[in-house]
């Protein structure tokens, strides 16, 4: 077996100077009804790397690679081209598999890399501090609504029409369980809510997207600032992670919280995860994250290094009284998008964030003048919401036919709902060539 | 002026109807360096034996706990400006918080200094 | 008398100016050890390492948003960056490069067929929410790993959803509470925990609305079954327990344990984060586990990527098994399904915005198939044989807490310290300096001071020879009184101790441009 270095005659005289007659002997506490006589049953016996290659490859060849045909999905989840360099940085050794960085004296790589993931992320965002990286952009919004919960003492939120699907159950999903409550708003596919109406002095927090999950883009400035005069807090969600390279960061509209999907930057779509959820907040807040926190202090000899600092609010120090009970994070993910927005730069990061835009404009004319299709957005970034003379679900299934991943069926994320809306998202990987057989494709189909 | 403590190593000194309450000396030394405090804001309720503040140096969270029942008055802002004062002056300048007392029969059941430090001896 | 000047200097001459008063050397560098500043020190504006497409000239069609004026992110050119991280990296240690004694963290080698198993396209460059008639083979990977992970652990289901182990957790006790809920019995308030706990599971238990309630160790370093039983009531929703616990020990009394929990009508849930010591060998619903997270990123070789991303499933017995979250792939007419919603089922809920951690899915599914029933059985075995021969060859200089055999790691406890000056602490700071990283400390909190060693299936003898020996003489050197040697550790990492009180007293937590640094300094 190749990842076991023990040799038959290591086992033998390890066995003597631990004075046990065999492995199994070690295992005498286990109850013998539960000991298995020899290897488990029903699975295969061990393999070489090319009989692995083979048959995961043969999986892997059953799906059908975004890359490989033209790819319109969003909805979350975004297809861009991230640099070789990206990737050949994270499989280093040193940062692939190190452990978690509570050794600081070891771990100087990844503590700076955190160090310096924070500082772009709360750039990025517009917002005083940002933490080390939760889980997803869902997971992310589901912990700004608890840590709303303990500022403001209430225990309920409200969430927009707008905010992906997802986000709003895995929300819902520990509202239920954790007990608090969670009003979630019907979508609302052309906006027009009301939200402020809904605040009371019960309301810890209202959850807004921007661009919400069709694909609009909205000023909360005044929504922030009448939340926070009752008392609330307004929670801002972003999917797409590269629009803040364009758009006026949650930060400048005063929100309190910003919960974030960073799986634009230096990770790909791996059909889910894992991705990298990004969460920011107004100094004063600080105490009240979750997560891990890198801090700036000094050595023994008064040189600049990192720390994992303000631990006393995570799970291994307040165990039953944590803020969350968070444990692992995205660490690589981060690393990935950490390097991608190194790259990118002020220059490179407004490049790519104008192109996504620009490419998004000439799809949606490109789709409206496709026979029966209506844009409904007025201001989108790279992203929009079209409206079908047919069920959306059954044209995506007929443009896969002919090789096109034409967006996300509104009613896949809202089943029974919508049937008529498609998303459509693009960005600097689609080429004219592929908005023009998106088009064409979906002229076809629509016939 | 009396001045008491309890198990958990609160103590609390009496002045007319208001007492001031702290962590004891051998408390922060056991603590380490404190990083961080939070207060009760003033007018809060405080029922005897609850949680009232926090403490916390590098490594550790404690919570502080009220000794007796009553109702916050003050709480000491300049620990927390600077919580190193529960370690320089953990029975003087780094106090916690002021409560008006709401029933001081509840003092006698505390230790006083004598039987505060057999405790201590005692059990550490 | 002649002098030979030609040549390399014999000694340092007197002179020898130090220009950094701690390397020596001009530039703070030490040889290969090269000092690196922040990203944003680096910035030179309008350079970047990206080229890029024209922008097309359209209208812009942001709606009433205005664009932004700036980020303030730092421009680099593509070779600044890659030395960047480069030498980043070179400051940290890791599996590929050392041994890592963490206990109840299983760092164990991360095969590279993994890595490139789960790079394939057809696996990384797969959107989720594509129809699902172009994803079959991504399902068919999800359906693979859930039949290895149940027949591991002889449950009746699995979600793959849960990001981590504390994530699983969550998933777990959410499950608990929805089958509680499901039969009326709302009067279940409280989950029992064991002292030796992970953080992770009273927090989780407590995040969930329950109660936590202590249960004492016995002597022998396992759940005390008495004090157990007598907690035990029609207030108990359930109970948490690692097995092996996390003194490196296997609950003796396991099925009895789950015969009274059961009895009182409670569930049984396991934290998997010990798996590794009798994956192959034992299966979970064979000691009447009924809920249980496994952490791919420890049992199955994930990387751990300096702190995530995991992949924490969880296998649930028949009586918990309808109460799963959203996604999950079932067998249709067509091929494999994908169940998103929960609609009228007893599904409760979603745990993240998509279908679980792929990527983590594929290496962990490539370790297992490389490995096979034949070579997992060995690598188990080999991982306790590690852990016996680590504790047999230092229990002499160190105090073992508990009678073996252990498990997959061993516990040592700091009375071999008594009187020495020297703690745990430093014990692990100057095992850095002999090329090691610390083992866990001071946990679990069972015991004073704790060492907890899990030296796992993937270090050769010769690895833990050379750390028994550097460990042994460090223990000698403890109890020969030489505290300063101590104190001082370590000396030959790019950092030596930190001070983590003045990093918690006032936060530093991102960079800020010089100028409003002066400006803020200057209030």
């Amino acid at each position: 077996m190749r990842y076991l270095p023990l040799t038959e005659a290591d086992r033998q005289s390890m066995l003597e100077a631990v004075r046990a007659t065999s492995v199994e002997d070690l295992f005498r506490d286990v109850p013998k009804s539960a000991r298995l006589a020899g290897p488990i049953g029903g699975l295969p016996n061990h393999m070489g790397e090319l009989e692995v290659e083979r048959l995961l490859g043969s999986m892997a060849a059953k799906n059908m690679p975004a890359g490989s045909v033209p790819s319109f999905l969003g909805a979350g989840a975004y297809r861009h081209h991230v640099p070789a360099t990206v990737d050949h940085l994270v499989q280093r050794g040193e940062f692939l598999t190190a452990y978690t960085p509570y050794q600081p004296e070891v771990s100087q790589g990844t503590l700076q890399v955190l160090f310096e993931f924070q500082t772009q992320v709360a750039l990025l965002t517009g917002m005083d501090v940002a933490n080390a990286s939760m889980y997803d952009g869902a997971t992310s919004c589901a912990e700004a609504v608890m840590m709303a919960n303990r500022i403001t003492r209430r225990k309920k939120a409200i969430l927009s029409g707008g905010l992906h699907p997802h986000y709003r159950d895995v929300t819902t999903t520990d509202a239920r369980f954790i007990g608090f409550e969670a009003v979630a708003l019907p979508a609302a596919p052309t906006g027009g809510e009301d939200l402020l109406a809904l605040v009371d002095d019960k309301t810890a927090c209202v959850v807004v997207q921007n661009p919400d999950v069709f694909g609009h883009v909205r000023d909360y400035t005044d929504l922030a600032a009448a939340c926070q005069a009752k008392g609330a807090l307004l929670i801002v969600v972003v999917t797409e992670a590269l629009s803040l390279g364009l758009l006026t960061p949650p930060g400048d509209m005063g929100a309190d919280i910003v919960a974030a999907e960073g799986q634009s930057f230096g990770n790909a779509l791996n059909f889910g995860g894992p991705y990298v959820g990004l969460f920011t907040v107004k100094d004063k807040y600080v105490r009240q994250m979750p997560g891990r926190l890198c801090g700036e202090t000094v050595d023994a000899d008064g040189r600049r290094g990192f720390v994992l600092t303000l631990s006393t609010r995570e799970q291994h120090i307040r165990r039953e009284k944590a803020t969350s009970n968070i444990c692992t994070n995205s660490g690589l993910c981060a690393l990935a998008f950490s390097i991608h927005v190194s790259l990118l730069g002020e220059a490179g990061i407004t490049q790519l964030a104008q192109l996504n835009h620009a490419k998004a404009v000439q799809m949606a004319d490109k789709l409206a003048a496709v026979p029966g299709v209506e844009v409904l957005n007025d201001g989108f970034f790279n992203e929009f919401t079209a409206k079908l003379p047919k069920p959306a679900a059954a044209v995506v299934e007929e443009l896969a036919k002919r090789r096109i991943l034409g967006g996300v069926p509104v009613s896949r994320l809202y089943p029974g709902e919508m049937e008529d809306l498609l998303l459509v998202a693009v960005t600097e990987t689609n080429t004219d060539a592929d908005m023009d057989a998106f088009a064409a494709a979906l002229t076809e189909v629509l016939a | 002026m009396t001045k008491k403590f309890t198990k958990d190593h609160e103590w609390v000194q009496v002045d007319g109807d208001v007492a001031t309450i702290g962590v004891t000396d051998f408390a922060q030394s056991q603590l380490g360096d404190v990083v961080f405090v939070e207060l009760p804001e003033a007018g809060r309720e405080l029922a005897q034996g609850k949680e009232a503040a926090v403490v916390e140096s590098v490594k550790a969270a404690s919570d502080v706990y009220a000794p007796v029942s009553g109702t916050v008055v003050e709480a000491n802002q300049a620990l927390v400006d600077d919580p190193s004062m529960v370690n320089s002056a953990a029975e003087g300048e780094g106090w916690f918080f002021k409560i008006q007392l709401k029933d001081a029969s509840e003092l006698d059941a505390l230790m006083d200094e004598a039987a505060y430090k057999a405790f201590v001896e005692e059990s550490h | 008398m002649s002098m030979n000047n030609q040549g390399r200097p014999s000694a340092i001459p007197a002179g020898a100016v130090s220009f950094d008063g701690v390397t020596g050397t001009v530039t703070g560098n030490r040889g290969l050890q090269i000092e690196e500043p922040l990203i944003f020190e680096q910035d030179s504006a309008g350079r970047t390492g990206v080229d890029l497409p024209d922008v097309p000239k359209v209208a812009s069609r942001l709606g009433a948003v205005k664009p932004r004026a700036k980020v303030g992110l730092p421009g680099l050119a593509e070779p600044q960056v890659v030395r960047h991280y480069t030498r980043l990296s070179q400051k940290n240690y890791a599996i590929d490069s050392g041994f890592y004694p963490l206990g109840s963290c299983t760092m164990k080698h991360n095969p590279r067929l993994n890595e490139k198993m789960a790079r394939l396209p057809g696996f990384s460059d797969v959107h989720p929410l594509q129809p699902v008639s172009t994803v079959q083979g991504a399902l068919e990977l999800m359906d693979q790993l859930a039949h290895w992970l149940k027949t591991l652990t002889g449950m009746a289901a699995v979600t793959l959803a849960p990001a981590a182990g504390a994530h699983g957790e969550m998933c777990g006790i959410m499950a608990i509470r929805a089958a509680h809920e499901a039969k009326g019995d709302s009067g279940r308030t409280k989950i029992l925990v064991p002292e030796s706990a992970h953080g992770t599971n009273p927090a989780t238990a407590a995040a969930c609305g329950y109660s936590v309630d202590s249960i004492p160790a016995t002597a022998d370093g396992r759940v005390d079954l008495e004090a157990l039983k007598a907690k035990l009531g029609p207030d108990v929703a359930g109970l948490m327990l690692t097995n092996p616990n996390t003194c490196g020990l296997f609950e003796r009394d396991i099925v009895e344990i789950a015969d009274a929990v059961h009895e009182a009508g409670g569930y049984f849930y396991c934290d998997g984060a010990n798996f590794n010591a009798i994956v192959g060998r034992v299966r979970p619903a064979d000691l009447g586990i009924d809920v249980m997270h496994i952490n791919l990123h420890k049992t199955f070789s994930t990387p751990h990527g300096g702190g995530g991303p995991g992949s924490g499933p969880v296998v649930f017995a028949e009586s918990l098994a309808p109460y799963i979250p959203v996604p999950y792939v079932t067998h249709g007419k067509d091929g494999f399904a994908l169940v998103e919603n929960a609609g009228d089922g007893l599904a409760f809920g979603r745990m993240k915005a998509f279908h679980g951690q792929m990527g983590m899915f594929v290496r962990a599914l490539s370790y297992m198939l490389s490995h096979g029933a034949d070579g997992l059985w060995q690598a188990s075995g080999d991982a306790v044989l590690n852990a016996n021969y680590v504790m047999a060859r230092l229990e002499d200089m160190m105090t073992a807490s508990f009678e073996g055999p252990c498990m997959h790691e061993c516990l040592f406890d700091d009375r071999f310290l008594k009187g020495t000056g020297v703690t745990t602490l430093d014990m692990a700071k100057a095992l850095i300096d002999e090329g090691f990283h610390p083992m866990t400390m001071y946990f679990p909190l069972v015991v004073h001071g704790a060492l907890l060693i899990e030296p796992t299936e993937t270090e050769s003898k010769a690895s833990l020879d050379q750390f028994v020996e550097a460990l042994r003489a460090l223990a000698e050197r403890a109890k020969s009184g030489d505290v300063a040697y101590f104190q001082a550790a370590p000396r030959l990492t790019p950092r030596r101790r930190l001070d983590e009180t003045a990093a918690a007293r006032k936060p530093v937590l991102r960079w800020t441009p010089p100028v409003v640094a002066e400006a803020v300094a200057a209030e």
